[in-house]
């Protein structure tokens, strides 16, 4: 059982990883911190699986803090980018 | 009955993946921020629900129960008040559909 939640655990980070393309390439702001939002609960779902693999319940202490931390994150993004709304846009994009 | 408790495991967590899978699609492929907000809400609540709902027969006491309950109701609460900020921001800021 261990193996197949080691691999389901790999699966998962590497689902993750192939989402942070949409960090490179998307064109707004908000595309890309929707790939960091991907990127947290991806983290803590393979965290938890990891954590259940061998057992180890620090893994999951590991897993509460970075679902709060991806939380302030997106929270401090959207703060960041209401303050910025009202001047002229720097990145607006046609398509 | 072990047996039976590894299945259901097996068959929830395979469930998650897949949804992970499909929200790192829908990311990358959906076009616009929209769409690609519906596809990551997907990962967001059913891969992880999935994941926790498989997990719980596996770990060793309740209290590592009670603690994986407890992150997925984190990341559910997060999630639902990020997603509604990121939306928010998108409309005000981006190209509207």
């Amino acid at each position: 059982m261990a193996d197949f939640l080691q691999s389901a655990g790999a699966f998962v980070v590497l689902m993750v990883a192939l989402g942070l393309v949409r960090v490179a390439r998307g064109p707004g702001r908000a595309d890309r911190m929707m790939a960091a939002q991907l990127l947290g609960s991806g983290a803590v779902g393979a965290l938890l699986l990891f954590g259940a693999a061998s057992g180890e319940s620090a893994v999951f202490d590991v897993a509460l803090t970075l679902a709060l931390l991806s939380a302030f994150a997106s929270i401090a993004f959207v703060k960041f980018a209401m303050r910025q709304d009202q001047p002229a846009s720097d990145e607006e994009d046609a398509g | 009955m072990r047996l039976l408790l590894d299945a259901f495991s097996i068959v929830a967590i395979v469930a998650g993946a897949f949804f992970y899978l499909a929200g790192t699609v829908g990311l990358l492929r959906f076009p616009d921020a929209y769409t690609r907000l519906h596809a990551l809400t997907k990962a967001d609540n059913l891969g992880l629900v999935l994941v926790v709902i498989g997990l719980l027969p596996q770990v060793a006491s309740v209290l590592m129960g009670l603690k994986l309950v407890l992150v997925w109701l984190l990341v559910m609460l997060s999630s639902a008040a990020v997603s509604q900020l990121i939306a928010r921001s998108a409309r005000r800021k981006e190209t509207r559909p």
